[in-house]
């Protein structure tokens, strides 16, 4: 990857929330007709929500969101007699705000002044250990002094990932042997964070499909062994979602809340074309809020979340 | 939690039954329906509009079978035409003349590569090819230790080499390894990218130019959004893809990027990975597929796990025991006991058609329920247990003591097992594939 950094660090200027415009730019010009029909649109009228209903649910925000947002729309048009498609779109995007509207500071990590333990779970192939390598060099940046636990064992070379990444960010990292008990893994990361005299023990966890159940006990049995040895831990439980995944999502955040209590959300390859539209369902129906978005391959790709910012990705300029 | 289709579709046109033919504003009503269940599904926008249409010309008109509500007329038309737009049979893999045959995986970060690759291997070597694995992902950390090791798990060679060598350089060593080694598959586990990355995208046409590839699959993730088609568009641009192969489908997924992908490539899908053992790869089913789109379940995958999981022997004498009507509370724990060998069971019950919404109470009852039934069988007598019939009160107050449950424990599991003795003997007193008939029936639910 080292290649690949030097080959790329000109492109970082751009902005990382450009870039993923850069992207959604590329999509509009070539796949969604619907877009296009809908930046032409005339008049306020059926055919305008027809072609609003296709954005909408081709950025996965779903059909019950979708007709919600558009139903409350209607209401507005009627309401304040919108006529222009600015005003449209701008009532649009104020009530998908409205959506992922929440308390302040809901959306910042709530880390403890001693020792914070963050776990990440998630579904395989959403990208939990670059995103825990992300987020350690992210902390070590704001003057912390984290240490990474890998939790992964079970898949093929899970723990070298991590050790490889741990390398690159300057973060050490705490493993066992391929196999072995997660959770007596998150106990010794903890432990070795106390002992090394670090602030935050981050910890990988293997991916897991949320149907299984044996698995998700496991998590559970994470939780409970970090519990014991920390109190008050795990501070913060990020389940991380791939922006690519469409109403899954939904079905991913409500079971791995269930087991555990997921405290943020960390929402992945928002830098393709995919806008990640479900997580205004997830936020709405979870009640779970986003923290970071992954905007990129690099470690400073990781951004805190900006509702304006994604709003307008995902409704486009206008 | 959404109904299932069938269900939906039975209340918008129960007006209708009785009626000899579909008008235009039933199918009209009726395709609505169908059109959220695909986008319930995750079939693209307007892909799932390109579909409804084109159903539209075939279900006006048409009449109104006997049997069927024309709730269900309208699925099975949905059914049959998304079954057909899926390949209709079975797609196998193209092997070149001389070998090595070169098959390459591409695909999105996270969709699967490395995991499948090695299914494939384990698929081929099965078949009693040869494969070789070959590293050609040079950027993430590790994965050429996570190919290396999966290799080793299933006895297949990995062509790993430094870091420093282009995917394309890879590709070629692969090729003369494998004709020195007597490989006669090459399989190539590329990068993950992003299919924007221009880049990253050229590098996959570099190894395309740089050796034969017989085969391009398109690893897509089933859990996929609306992006799907976008992806399988830039791909295809760049690489010449021969199939699709879909992952992680043994979540609660709908999969309906698979239908997208397939519009936008015209590609069969191939395989599906189903779990996360190298085993884990299954032949793709269109029907059952369709089934699974709609929400209608995935009864026949059902009855095949059923059969690889049971033991012909116990099968052969429950036969038997229930021929003879003799079915009985040892057989019924076998049954239990055979049942939690097939899997999770909420994940069978998901399977289950119109069962789907219920998937999720029923994975609280799975291992501890079953413990329990367990345990109270074990506290009967082997009189109790081959003639049930003789359990009354004082009897089952002991049971319940013996195993720790409470007598209502012992009633539940009583009422539980006459009821499976009375379903069993039906499904028995017709022939085996009168009985799988049924159960594939069972994909229009009645009520």
């Amino acid at each position: 990857m080292s290649n690949r950094n030097g080959q790329r660090s000109d492109r970082e200027s751009a902005g990382l929330w450009g870039r993923m415009k850069v992207g959604l730019e590329k999509t509009r010009q070539r796949i969604s007709e619907g877009f296009e029909a809908f930046i032409d649109f005339s008049a306020v009228d059926e055919q305008m929500f027809d072609e609003l209903q296709a954005v909408l649910i081709q950025a996965d925000l779903g059909f019950d969101t979708t007709e919600r947002l558009l139903d409350d729309l209607r209401i507005r048009v009627k309401e304040e007699n919108l006529r222009g498609k600015q005003e449209v779109l701008q009532a649009l995007s104020e009530l998908t705000l409205r959506m992922l509207e929440t308390e302040p500071g809901s959306r910042e990590m709530q880390l403890s002044d001693d020792l914070s333990v963050i776990l990440l779970v998630g579904v395989n192939g959403v990208g939990k250990t670059t995103s825990a390598a992300k987020l350690a060099w992210r902390l070590k940046k704001q003057g912390r002094k984290p240490i990474l636990g890998a939790s992964d064992t079970f898949r093929a070379a899970g723990i070298e990932q991590l050790q490889l990444w741990g390398q690159r960010v300057g973060v050490d990292v705490i493993h066992h042997s391929q196999g072995a008990d997660p959770a007596a893994v998150a106990f010794d990361t903890v432990k070795a964070a106390r002992a090394r005299d670090c602030d935050v023990a981050m910890i990988d966890t293997a991916g897991r499909l949320h149907t299984q159940k044996n698995l998700m006990n496991e998590l559970e049995k994470i939780c409970r062994v970090i519990q014991r040895e920390e109190e008050g831990a795990p501070h913060e439980t990020l389940l991380v979602l791939d922006a690519t995944t469409g109403q899954n999502a939904l079905r991913q955040a409500e079971m791995f809340g269930d087991a555990l209590c997921v405290t943020g959300i960390v929402l992945t390859k928002l830098d393709g074309t995919a806008k990640g539209g479900i997580t205004v369902a997830v936020e709405d129906q979870t009640n779970t809020r986003v923290k970071f978005v992954g905007l990129g391959e690099n470690v400073e790709d990781l951004q805190p979340f900006s509702p304006e910012d994604f709003v307008s990705a995902l409704l486009g300029e206008f | 939690m959404f109904e299932s289709l069938g269900d939906k579709l039975q209340g918008a046109l129960k007006s209708l039954t009785g009626r000899g033919k579909l008008t235009e504003e039933d199918v009209d009503r009726a395709l609505r329906e169908v059109r959220l269940a695909l986008l319930e599904a995750d079939v693209n926008f307007l892909v799932a509009k390109k579909f409804t249409e084109s159903v539209r010309q075939r279900a006006v008109g048409t009449e109104v079978m006997e049997s069927l509500t024309p709730g269900q007329q309208v699925v099975k038309i949905v059914h049959d035409e998304l079954t057909q737009l899926m390949g209709g049979s079975e797609h196998r893999l193209n092997f070149s003349s001389q070998p090595p045959t070169v098959i390459m995986l591409a695909g999105l970060q996270g969709s699967g590569k490395t995991t499948t690759c090695a299914k494939l291997a384990r698929y081929l070597k099965r078949q009693g090819r040869n494969p070789l694995l070959a590293a050609a992902d040079i950027y993430r950390p590790a994965a050429g230790d996570q190919l290396a090791q999966l290799g080793d798990q299933i006895d297949v060679p990995v062509l790993d080499m430094s870091s420093s060598a282009q995917p394309e350089d890879i590709a070629r060593a692969a090729v003369s390894k494998a004709r020195s080694s007597g490989s006669d598959t090459v399989l190539l586990d590329t990068a993950g990218r992003l299919h924007i990355d221009e880049e990253m995208m050229e590098e996959l046409s570099a190894v395309e130019n740089a050796v034969d590839v017989h085969e391009s699959l398109l690893i897509v993730d089933a859990m996929t959004g609306q992006d799907a088609v976008n992806v399988a568009e830039e791909f295809s641009e760049r690489i010449e893809i021969t199939g699709l192969v879909l992952t992680k489908m043994d979540g609660d997924t709908r999969g309906g990027a698979a239908l997208s992908v397939l519009d936008v490539t015209g590609c069969p899908v191939k395989f599906v990975g189903t779990g996360e053992r190298p085993d884990d790869l299954q032949t793709f089913h269109p029907d059952r597929m369709a089934s699974r789109i709609l929400g209608m379940g995935d009864v026949m995958t059902l009855v095949e796990k059923a059969e690889q999981e049971m033991d012909e022997e116990q099968a052969r004498r429950l036969e038997q025991r229930l021929r003879e009507d003799k079915f009985t509370l040892e057989d019924f724990l076998e049954q239990m006991q055979q049942v939690r060998q097939m899997g999770p069971l909420d994940q069978l019950v998901s399977m289950i058609p119109g069962m789907s919404p219920h998937a999720d109470s029923m994975g609280d009852l799975d291992e501890a329920e079953l413990v329990k039934a367990e345990a109270i069988i074990q506290s009967m007598t082997p009189e109790e247990r081959r003639s049930p019939d003789i359990i009354k009160r004082s009897r089952r107050r002991r049971i319940a003591r013996g195993s720790g449950t409470r007598v209502q424990d012992v009633n539940r599991l009583l009422k539980q097992f006459s009821r499976t003795r009375d379903m069993i003997s039906q499904l028995t007193k017709g022939q085996k594939s009168q009985a799988a008939q049924k159960l594939r029936n069972m994909g229009f639910p009645r009520r």
